[in-house]
């Protein structure tokens, strides 16, 4: 996955991002819009929980058979006429795609808005090979154009408002190539005619495009793209040469299966009961659409999570983004702070699986959540994200095995972790011998009025906001002991 | 009826007048309250902090002191929901009776006793923060509230955003201090906003963050526990 280099771990992204009240009223105001419309949108679908236990269920088998599913797909899709490549990690990919792109002559491709292409590092990478791509997703296209990196799964500028957007436009535009008309102002309709007529052109003289999907549906080989602004569908049916990206657990059996999650989808990312575009193509077709279609199925870390059996269930996501839109820490934490294109609790449990904990940022990342619980109850494929997080604590704090890169490893624990291990072994100790408690507790009774109301060292984050508890004139043990006379 | 008391660490060290105020209510209704002293803690904090392997003697000291009976009541809805959902996990079969029969304070007055009105007086204004475990993890539900509603003189004021986490996350709270008090910081403003008088909950963990939070910000509303409402009477007031 593309490491975003030197990334801090996510307490003090967070940490600058909480004081950027911009960013924060920005955040604020489109997760709380969205996140009413989306329970409203759910409310509507008496069989919600039913089909919520379909698509986990069909996800889960899926996964558990993936080998021979994908070898289904790559055989219908090769049937219809179009090529299949195995990429096991970013680099591999990236070759790839480079290597069709070149092939073909051409030194630029617009882009369907794609999480795939983003985790590998694509752009970046075609921008080495004198490759130009151009997102064609609004959201994206403001997010390349202000040299930015995407801070939601399917809102990537939702970090930027109306008014910034348009100063971007006015200043970027035109070194993308058709310059934002004169004296753009910040309505949405004229920005979203500034970006057409920007995109338009492109469209037009664009010869190859690069997609992800949502979907692979193994028995017919049919790729499926779901959007709201047609700018997808432009891509995947203009250019002459298609290449798709896409990450193997995006697999599911059937069209019967597929039917499931294009009820669950929409209604969890867009609170829309259906999206505007849904494209659908199966190879290539003799005088319809590209001539060329290439699909390179990503591992880059997914056969490790998929070894995982508590962790492997992050892999039954569909992108819809209803965890973060409901996540009060990535409200206020921002996007950006997760490191990765998957951020909030989705990017939390996925990150460091993909990654493995390569650095202090993924072993942060389990920690970045305080197990309220609000992503599982919104996810239409009952990810219990909490449990995950639980889990890949453990595996940060105490260490244990893991699968990396096909291998069984075991994790070491944690350095940065050292001083907490001592304390809560100290407290593990203490709290298993109840005299050694109540000794601790009468001691601290009796010194209370001595306690500072701030504390230092790692005490200092708690004191900083709040007020410190007072300790008791007497524990609980001790009241029932002295009016009860000791009890059992 | 007799009941056993699991008080939680954080209540018998911080808060006791909580556990105080739970016996209160439940000998008020007639049960029988045992409080086995070879209690301590459920191990929440480790398994929330990565240190799975820490918990197993404190679950084990939990199935020896609870083991022996019908009901177990805690006035902790985490710590209710550590026993019920994650005590089976950690320690497979052997746990699983004695995690089914544990309560939540709410959750044994309304469905195992089938009372609403415990006979309580509290003449303030009070805002209800529903905790994410009791919420979501044992779904609570209204419970709490209509216990609530039931009480002389008190007046169910709205929160705001009540369902959105406080922030305090066990060791959350110090690992991201930063995000962990802007939310405290929003909770407590909510709650300030409701113009209640008291913020109420079913978890003194999360109490004592908002509390901690209120009194930081000069607000005068003061943090109680649900039991300690329903404790309070026209004799005596808590
Ligand atoms: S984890 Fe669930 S809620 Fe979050 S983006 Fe994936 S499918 Fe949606």
């Amino acid at each position: 996955m593309k490491t975003q280099l030197g990334m801090p771990a996510f307490p003090e992204a967070a940490g600058r991002s909480t004081r950027d009240l911009r960013l924060r009223a920005n955040l604020r105001h489109a997760t709380g819009l969205i996140r009413e419309r989306r329970a409203a949108a759910v409310a509507e679908l008496a069989d919600w929980e039913r089909l919520r236990a379909a698509a986990a269920a069909v996800k889960d088998r899926t996964l558990r058979h993936l080998d021979h599913y994908l070898l289904r797909l790559e055989e219908r899709v090769t049937a219809a006429g179009g090529t299949v490549h195995w990429a096991a990690d970013a680099e591999e990919a990236n070759r790839i795609v480079t290597g069709l792109v070149r092939a073909t002559g051409e030194r630029e491709v617009v882009k369907v808005k794609s999480m795939a292409t983003q985790e590998i590092g694509l752009n970046e990478a075609l921008a080495r090979a004198g490759i130009r791509a151009y997102e064609t997703d609004l959201a994206e296209l403001i997010v390349q154009l202000a040299d930015d990196t995407p801070s939601h799964l399917l809102v990537p500028a939702v970090h930027r408002n109306r008014g910034e957007i348009r100063d971007i436009f006015r200043e970027r535009m035109g070194h993308w190539g058709r310059p934002a008309p004169k004296g753009l102002g910040d309505r949405p309709a004229e920005l979203a005619e500034a970006a057409r007529l920007h995109l338009r052109e492109k469209f037009l003289r664009a010869k190859v495009a690069v997609s992800g999907a949502n979907f692979m549906v193994a028995e017919t080989g049919t790729l499926v793209v779901v959007e709201s602004e047609g700018n997808g569908r432009m891509c995947l049916t203009l250019p002459e040469t298609l290449i798709s990206v896409v990450g193997i657990e995006k697999t599911v059996p059937t069209w019967q299966d597929l039917e499931i999650y294009l009820q669950l989808l929409p209604r969890s990312s867009t609170a829309e009961r259906m999206n505007p575009y849904t494209s659908l193509w199966t190879g290539t077709t003799e005088g319809d659409g590209p001539r060329h279609f290439h699909l390179v199925l990503l591992d880059n870390g997914r056969t490790d999570t998929l070894a995982d059996q508590v962790g492997r269930q992050a892999l039954r996501c569909i992108r819809c983004s209803a965890c973060l839109n409901v996540c009060p820490v990535y409200e206020r934490a921002g996007g950006h702070a997760y490191g990765s294109p998957y951020p909030g609790p989705i990017g939390a449990i996925l990150t460091p699986q993909l990654r493995g904990l390569a650095s202090p940022l993924e072993e942060s990342l389990p920690f970045a959540s305080t197990l309220c619980g609000a992503c599982y109850e919104v996810c239409p494929v009952a990810i219990d994200i909490p449990e995950v997080l639980l889990h890949l604590r453990a595996r940060v704090a105490e260490g244990g095995e893991a699968t990396l890169r096909g291998t069984r490893t075991v994790i070491r624990p944690a350095r940065r972790h050292t001083l907490e291990r001592t304390v809560m072994d100290a407290a593990a100790w203490a709290l298993d011998r109840p005299g050694v408690l109540r000794r601790g507790q009468r001691l601290a009774a009796r010194t209370r009025r001595l306690h500072p109301r701030r504390l230092p060292g790692p005490g200092r984050a708690w004191t900083e906001s709040r007020e410190l508890p007072e300790v008791p004139p007497e524990s609980f043990r001790d009241w029932w002991a002295r009016t009860r006379g000791g009890g059992r | 009826m007799r009941v056993a008391l699991f008080v939680t660490c954080v209540n018998d060290t911080l808060r006791p007048r909580t556990g105080r105020a739970t016996v209160a209510v439940l000998e008020r209704l007639g049960v029988t309250v045992d409080f086995p002293m070879g209690q301590s803690c459920c191990g929440q904090p480790f398994l929330s902090t990565g240190y799975r392997g820490r918990t197993g003697p404190l679950v084990r000291r939990y199935l020896e002191a609870f083991g022996g009976y019908q009901h177990i009541v805690t006035p902790s809805a985490s710590c209710a929901a550590m026993v019920r959902e994650q005590f089976p996990r950690l320690a497979g079969e052997t746990a699983a009776g004695v995690a089914s029969r544990t309560f939540e304070l709410t959750e044994f007055l309304v469905d195992v006793l089938g009372v609403t009105d415990v006979g309580a007086y509290f003449p303030y204004p009070v805002a209800y923060h529903p905790t994410c475990h009791g919420l979501r993890v044992l779904g609570l539900g209204n419970r709490p509230r209509r216990l609530l509603e039931c009480v002389k003189g008190l007046e169910l004021r709205e929160l705001a955003g009540a369902e959105e986490c406080c922030g305090f996350g066990g060791t959350f709270s110090v690992k991201n201090p930063a995000v962990s008090a802007a939310m405290g910081a929003d909770k407590a403003r909510a709650v300030t906003a409701a113009g209640a008088s008291a913020v109420c909950a079913v978890d003194n963990s999360c109490l004592l963050h908002i509390g901690g939070t209120l009194a930081r910000q000069g607000s005068a509303v003061r943090p109680v526990h649900l039991a300690e409402i329903l404790a309070s009477t026209e004799g005596e007031v808590w």
